[in-house]
């Protein structure tokens, strides 16, 4: 496959330089990778390329994705489509003639909408024993729950001390000892930031005394940034980021202190950034067979191979968050740095599809008008 | 092409006029390319996202266009499109004077380099923004957030094409117009005003017209520098296509936004034909001197000074991130980067993100150069409705939402008779559609300014319309076409909406790389995404060194 793509993109390179009169005499950009033994495609009954449709940040060990390419002869071809609700839309788009055979990366918050486009064809794998019951609220077996992560508060251990403790409920992120802290991603725009939204509605409600805009009044009271996405929160305005900016508190993931710990050299003895537990809401990642697939045997082999030990063990250093089996083997790092949200917030997919625009609407006129 | 060597016949106003055959065969490929790859696929989105219960319903757009914050962000995006493009005209109008028409040392280094901003990931340049009037200011300056940080974005982002475009123009004035106005008394700035500017003003509508479209269509500026209390169009589109998926509010913003482009991209080609003044070029070496007096010495100074406070600074910055490890600085990340250890959030190792953006760069560069020459020949030689109405056209792709077209390709290249959806051509494809209109633009004012009694007297002197475009007129393009090439280059290697809305197969390009990497939480991340930002600005500097190498080679030959 690669081949090809730098064969046509060989000869397409030359016809650059052949239209180009003024370039023809000079050295050519040297694409040195020309292509290694070509391998002639038989014309295969059955299909022997298994396409993924997934979103950009997509990650998985080459060695793991040759272990399914060696156990049933078949390449893996990965196509990217954008993020996660880019993708969904996409893929709902060409439900008629698919682009893929799997589609994996679609999350609780948006699962309804693929549900609802019927873009799956049912299949339940016998490794989906191994995932607790309620990572998987699809009870006709269209999609299988692949991954999870939290959406928590971060803060920087540095900014806090026995003067002043790290917040450990929303509720005190109202108060003004933590005024100006909290940097927060914009839900229509940051997947965290819808997370952490529904985390809010999920805790203080749609209606009542003190609903959730209620929370959130106070919370810009309280001065709380909203930024357009996580890189920008993260990386530049929370203090305990690269960017070094000045805000302890960001909407991030509980797995964020790994790669803190993870992605230093040296590595730390402990992260220098920590998860407040409460408040997390729980995203999962979900993987189905694409209705009208080209390959649907190997398609319904990559789901088993996903919910492989192998691919699951894979996934939390590829991916940062953790994998839905009980049976993988989650590395030490990841044990010992991430945080575990014993009871994460969640909310039936069907609520949020529901209501989604409604409360992304009411929470811009809340914080940003 | 009928030779006439022995029977100089009334020759042509310009090589098309009056051949309507030969102007429909080369108006062909464009036309052709623009209608398969944007025509086809916008419409068919389009369609889909104004058709409910089956049935085409194009009045579902009124009730989306009565919503109170469409009026609001329409408002916004034509303001800040407006004042972004005068504020940057403004600002290099002055740097292409002293670029066309002084030799300083540096000059072609610091000309060449002006580009590398053009081609940043919007996400490098948010961090660059945000290092230099976020938080941590070293200027004490904070913006972030601000419609001023959009704007001085803007400036940074959009100099290069008034710089190159306007600047390739007036290096080949003759001098001696505006050296005959001084010594009749006139001062610099009436010398300017009088005689330089109205023969400019083809290349600076030309060049500004570029600038308004692509802040007109701003994103990631708007998103990053911005926040989120400011939407342009282009920005609602995102939202309603990949956040909400509501595509019927999303179709009818963008057929708003296509619809006030083309009015505008309409009026522009029927004022620009009133400019077209044709006038004597001449080579640029000749033009260009070096400073004499203490005014022209301080010119000079002071324009780059601009440039290194608007362009310097923040690509500083950003070298200097690419360096900070920790406890210091190194090249820790560079080495990470190259290393084969390199963990990372990226599925593919870094070098070969450079290699696919070189290749991609080579390929939109090969298929959007011909066609450009193509389009350019019958915007700049032939007259009326149709070649003003294809001018607008060419300009379209640069004013359309890169999500709709992403989702067009879906829902049109599915139909044809070779399956293109998933295709690792439809990224030089969706390139060579943004870098159509440079190259274009970069053309056509020179093609029209070719003074029309040198054809004549070719002619006359029995070259045939062939011999007399390729003696004639091809070497005032060339450099044109090199300009407008390097555009498309650079455009090309910076490229990120379109290519991260198309589904493409996992051969990441340099600013996907940057973003994945970005999109990590980590030191070592951060870190990375900088050296390669890094990289990227030194792959890009050295491509228009290159491509200045050979403009350079091409004008001496005139």
């Amino acid at each position: 496959m690669i081949d090809t793509i730098h064969r046509i993109l060989n000869s397409l390179l030359l016809a650059a330089l052949l239209v180009s009169c003024a370039v023809a005499e000079q050295p050519i950009l040297s694409p040195t990778a020309g292509p290694t033994a070509s391998q002639v495609p038989a014309t295969p009954v059955p299909p022997t390329e298994l396409v993924l449709m997934t979103h950009d940040s997509f990650a998985i060990s080459e060695s793991v994705l040759a272990t399914f390419q060696r156990e049933t002869g078949a390449t893996v071809r990965v196509l990217t489509a954008g993020d996660a609700g880019s993708m969904v839309n996409q893929a709902i788009l060409t439900r008629e003639s698919p682009l893929a055979d799997v589609l994996y990366g679609v999350d609780n918050t948006f699962l309804s909408r693929a549900l609802d486009a019927n873009i799956f064809e049912p299949y339940r794998s016998r490794l989906e024993d191994n995932v607790p019951p309620q990572l998987d609220p699809d009870d006709r077996e269209r999609v299988a729950p692949i991954d999870y992560g939290d959406v928590c508060v971060n803060y920087d251990r540095a900014a806090f001390d026995s003067a002043l403790a790290a917040p450990t409920n929303l509720e005190q992120l109202t108060e003004p000892a933590y005024r100006s802290m909290l940097v927060v991603e914009n839900p229509a725009t940051s997947s965290p930031g819808l997370v952490f939204m529904l985390a809010t509605i999920a805790r203080f409600g749609d209606e009542g005394d003190y609903t959730w805009l209620d929370y959130w009044a106070d919370l810009r009271d309280n001065d709380v940034l909203a930024v357009s996405g996580w890189e920008l929160a993260y990386n530049q305005h929370f203090s305990g980021g690269p960017g070094a900016g000045d805000r302890p508190l960001v909407v991030s993931y509980a797995t964020s202190p790994v790669a803190e710990v993870y992605f230093a050299e040296p590595q730390p003895e402990e992260a220098p950034t920590a998860v407040m537990t409460d408040g997390c809401f729980r995203q999962v990642e979900y993987a189905g067979v694409l209705a009208g697939a080209n390959a649907p045997q190997l398609a319904r082999d990559f789901i088993d191979f996903m919910l492989s030990p192998e691919f699951q063990s894979d996934v939390p250093l590829n991916m940062f968050v953790f994998p839905a089996s009980t049976q993988a083997e989650v590395p030490p790092v990841f044990i010992e740095h991430a945080a575990h949200v014993a009871e994460p917030l969640t909310m039936e997919p069907g609520r949020i599809a529901a209501n989604r625009e409604r409360w992304l609407q009411e929470w811009t006129d809340a914080v940003l008008r | 092409m009928p030779p006439a060597p022995d029977a100089p016949a009334p020759a042509p106003a310009t090589p098309l006029s009056g051949r309507p055959g030969l102007t429909a065969l080369v108006a062909a490929p464009p036309l052709a390319f623009v209608g398969l790859f944007f025509v086809f696929p916008v419409a068919s989105i389009l369609i889909h996202g104004l058709t409910t219960g089956g049935a085409f319903d194009p009045v579902a757009m009124l009730d989306v266009l009565r919503r109170p914050f469409v009026l609001d962000v329409a408002w916004f995006t034509l303001w800040q499109a407006g004042l972004s493009t005068a504020l940057t005209v403004l600002a290099a109008l002055p740097g292409a004077y002293v670029f066309a028409r002084f030799d300083f040392p540096g000059r072609r280094l610091i000309g060449a380099l002006a580009i590398v901003p053009f081609v940043l990931p919007t996400i490098v340049v948010a961090a660059a923004f945000l290092a230099l009037l976020g938080p941590r200011s070293p200027l004490g300056l904070r913006l972030e957030h601000t419609v001023w940080a959009i704007l001085l974005a803007h400036v940074f982002y959009n100099y290069a094409v008034i710089l190159r475009v306007v600047g390739g123009v007036w290096s080949r004035l003759d001098p001696r117009l505006e050296e005959q106005a001084r010594m009749l008394g006139a001062t610099r700035w009436q010398a300017f005003r009088r005689v330089a500017l109205p023969l400019l003003r083809p290349a600076i509508a030309s060049s500004a017209s570029i600038v308004f479209l692509f802040t007109f269509t701003s994103f990631g500026v708007i998103l990053l520098l911005g926040g989120p209390r400011f939407a342009t169009l282009e920005v609602e589109i995102y939202r309603q296509t990949a956040q909400l998926l509501d595509l019927r509010v999303a179709a009818t913003l963008a057929i708003l936004q296509l619809i006030a482009l083309a009015a505008l991209l309409f009026a522009y080609s029927r004022y620009q034909r009133r400019l077209a003044v044709r006038q004597r070029l001449v080579s640029r070496l000749q033009a260009a001197r070096p400073p004499r007096t203490l005014t022209e010495a301080c010119l000079v100074v002071g324009n780059l000074l601009v440039i290194a406070l608007l362009l310097g600074l923040p690509l500083t910055m950003l070298i200097e991130r690419s360096l900070a490890v920790q406890g210091g600085y190194g090249l820790g990340n560079f080495a990470a980067l190259f290393g084969e250890s390199a963990r990372g959030a990226l599925f593919v190792p870094p070098v070969e993100a450079i290699r696919n953006s070189l290749l991609f760069a080579a390929a939109a560069t090969a298929i959007c150069l011909p066609l450009g020459l193509l389009a350019a020949a019958v915007i700049a030689y032939r007259r009326g409705l149709l070649p003003d109405a294809f001018d607008a056209l060419l300009m379209l792709p640069l004013g359309t939402s890169a999500v709709i077209v992403g989702f067009g390709f879906l829902l049109a290249l599915g139909r044809l008779p070779i399956d293109l959806r998933t295709s690792v051509l439809l990224i030089p494809i969706a390139h060579a559609l943004v870098a159509l209109p440079f190259v274009v633009r970069a053309t056509v004012p020179l093609m029209r300014s070719v003074d029309q009694r040198l054809r004549d007297a070719a002619a006359v002197l029995g070259a045939s319309p062939s011999r007399t475009w390729r003696q004639i007129d091809l070497p005032v393009v060339g450099r044109a076409a090199l300009v407008g090439a390097t555009f498309a280059f650079a455009v090309s290697l910076g490229e990120f909406g379109a290519t991260l809305f198309i589904v493409r197969p996992d051969a990441p390009t340099m600013p996907i790389a940057i973003f994945r990497l970005l999109s990590q939480p980590g030191p070592l991340a951060f870190g990375q995404a900088m050296a390669m930002a890094t990289v990227l600005m030194v792959v890009t500097a050295a491509a228009a060194l290159v491509f200045d190498r050979f403009s350079s080679g091409a004008s001496s030959a005139v």
